[in-house]
């Protein structure tokens, strides 16, 4: 049944192509996490009448954010190559795709953090600072919780966005969905390998999607 | 307990300097309800910031328990902060945490151990009438229960000092009594000194010992919450009072009343703690020959006891009259013949 509506697709070949790409996304996604995070803190902390107030800081932070985010990803993979190279001993592979995608999201997500944060209540912080709490305290146990919903959304999207920028790493030698699509597709005109990595990333992004809005659920 | 000595303080915005508090003394009793009112802008909050310094003063010192806050290094005020309670006008609770939760973080920040921080919470949520909401989140609680919440938290590290900043100001009457009731409450069985900011003067008058009022920055009186009530000083203290006794805008409609005649005068008479119990008309009418007329009354009560405004009016023979205006002086009782205006 399947081979007749997909007789170029090799079951093998489509489901190493997907673990690929569930690879590429489930790890750009934690680095990301962690990235956004920190940069999203660092520009929140250090910006005008908050916990860590320091121009400086936040001068060199909000640039970073911008340049990288300026960055059009496909440019990104391109002018990383060298660092790449040295971190990951090469540049194919799905785990080469790694730097780009972390660098070229993290950015982006750090922005989508610090806005978050920015929603927290002035009083909330206040309050604890009332009780004594320390900044890291204030940090784990009132900005990062309260923003939570917010924190949690924002990597939804950054997820999903992070899906598109596998696929574009796949078309030069990244592997994953992408890859397969363009090698096996594109390149000998079999249309129907492309359909069918275009449903599965359809499928992952729903499923990610799904994860978010639940997550978002469970924590009211 | 406290001594605030020239306490002051200057924001510096890019087009004005704003003296938000200007050169405050006060000293606050241990155990006292001590109300702070002011209108908006006035620099009650700021005022009472200064006191946990979430603001730092640009001049003056908060000393408590012989201790000047103006002046510790970081860690130790944050040790003191512990012993501090604030309470908020919007309550900043935290959202993300259940009744239970808020409750604990105090204790979480002083770094209790689990058990006893589950003792701890618990003992909190009944004092404050919250039993069966531990699990409940701030969206899912009325008003009056999330502020039941932050006084619950703020009184978590057994605090010397709690301060309140408009703590009732988004209260509807009713809940706001509760409220006020709880402080009173608290004050009395943990004899718990309470600084309480308010713009409103019922409030004052329902639970604190001694006030003081500000404007721009400055404070302007000072007193017992009677005295004050009684001879309000300064301009904005009349007005404050005026807030309290309805009867104060509807004097024009005594005038009807208040004539030239020698035999005849209007008299307001103020009811102070005890003798606002005292049945002092229908002895004047007993002891003299004259007829009274009450025109208008109202009674408040105070923590130090209830606050009365009479007016009546009073006929006579001239100098009989002016006996019987004398022996309800005599009694203590603040009695004011009123002229027209
Ligand atoms: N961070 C700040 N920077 C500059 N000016 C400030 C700041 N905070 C307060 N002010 C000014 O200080 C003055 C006193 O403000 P404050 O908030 O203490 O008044 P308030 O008596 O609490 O008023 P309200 O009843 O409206 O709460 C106001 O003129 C206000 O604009
Ligand atoms: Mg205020």
């Amino acid at each position: 049944m399947l081979k007749d509506f997909f007789p170029n697709v090799i079951p093998e070949d489509l489901w190493e192509a997907t673990l690929e790409t569930l690879y590429m996304t489930i790890i750009s996604v934690i680095g990301t996490l962690i990235l956004g995070i920190i940069l999203g803190l660092l520009l929140f902390l250090t910006d005008r009448g908050n916990l860590w107030k320091n121009s400086f800081i936040n001068f060199l932070t909000a640039t970073f954010v911008n340049v990288f985010r300026a960055i059009p990803f496909i440019i990104l993979i391109l002018l990383l190559f060298p660092f790449t190279d040295f971190l990951i001993g090469t540049i194919r592979g799905w785990e080469a795709a790694l730097p780009a995608l972390i660098i070229g999201a993290g950015p982006f997500y750090a922005r989508l953090v610090e806005i978050g944060l920015k929603e927290v209540d002035k009083g909330v912080i206040e309050a604890a600072k009332s009780m004594g709490a320390k900044s890291h305290t204030i940090i784990f146990k009132v900005l990062l919780p309260e923003s939570m919903p917010a924190l949690i959304s924002g990597l939804t999207v950054t997820g999903i966005a992070l899906i598109g920028y596998t696929a574009i790493a796949g078309v030069i030698g990244a592997g994953g969905l992408g890859s397969l699509a363009y090698l096996q597709g594109f390149q000998r005109r079999d249309f129907d390998v492309i359909l069918a990595c275009t449903i599965l990333i359809i499928i992952i992004v729903f499923i990610f999607q799904f994860i978010g809005g639940f997550t978002i659920q469970s924590d009211r | 307990m406290i001594q605030i000595k020239n306490l002051s303080k200057l924001y510096q915005t890019k087009h004005q300097k704003i003296q938000a508090v200007d050169n405050v003394s006060l000293n606050i009793d241990h155990g006292e309800i001590f109300g702070v009112i002011g209108y908006s802008g006035a620099g009650k909050s700021t005022f009472v910031r200064l006191i946990n310094r979430l603001e730092e003063p640009t001049e003056g010192s908060v000393v408590m328990h012989d201790q000047d806050i103006t002046k510790m290094p970081a860690n130790k005020l944050r040790k003191k902060r512990q012993k501090i309670g604030m309470i908020f006008q919007h309550f900043n609770l935290l959202w993300s945490r259940t009744v239970y939760d808020n409750i604990a973080f105090p204790l979480e920040i002083a770094g209790l151990s689990k058990a006893k921080r589950k003792e701890k919470v618990l003992e909190l949520i009944h004092l404050v009438g919250l039993s069966g909401k531990e699990e409940a989140y701030p969206s899912q609680l009325s008003g009056g229960q999330k502020q039941r919440v932050g006084i619950a938290r703020a009184l978590a590290n057994d605090p010397e000092v709690l301060l309140c900043d408009e703590a009732t100001s988004a209260l509807d009457p009713e809940t706001t009594d509760d409220i006020l009731d709880l402080l009173v409450s608290i004050n009395k069985r943990l004899g718990l000194t309470i600084i309480l900011i308010t713009h409103e003067m019922h409030v004052i008058q329902k639970i604190c010992h001694r006030v003081a009022v500000m404007e721009s920055g400055k404070v302007v009186e000072t007193g017992d919450v009677l005295d004050v009530f009684v001879k309000p000083q300064s301009k904005t203290t009349k007005r404050f009072v005026q807030q309290l006794n309805p009867l104060e805008h509807e004097k024009d409609k005594l005038s009807d009343f208040i004539n030239d005649r020698d035999d005849s005068e209007v008299i307001k008479l103020h009811f102070i703690g005890n003798r606002a119990r005292r049945a002092l008309i229908s002895e004047v009418a007993k002891k003299f020959d004259v007829e009274i007329n009450i025109l208008q009354g109202s009674i408040a009560p105070t923590q130090e006891g209830a606050y009365g405004t009479l007016f009546i009016e009073i006929n006579g023979e001239k100098t009989i009259l002016q006996n019987a205006i004398a022996y309800m002086k005599e009694t203590g009782v603040e009695a004011e013949v009123v002229e027209h205006a």
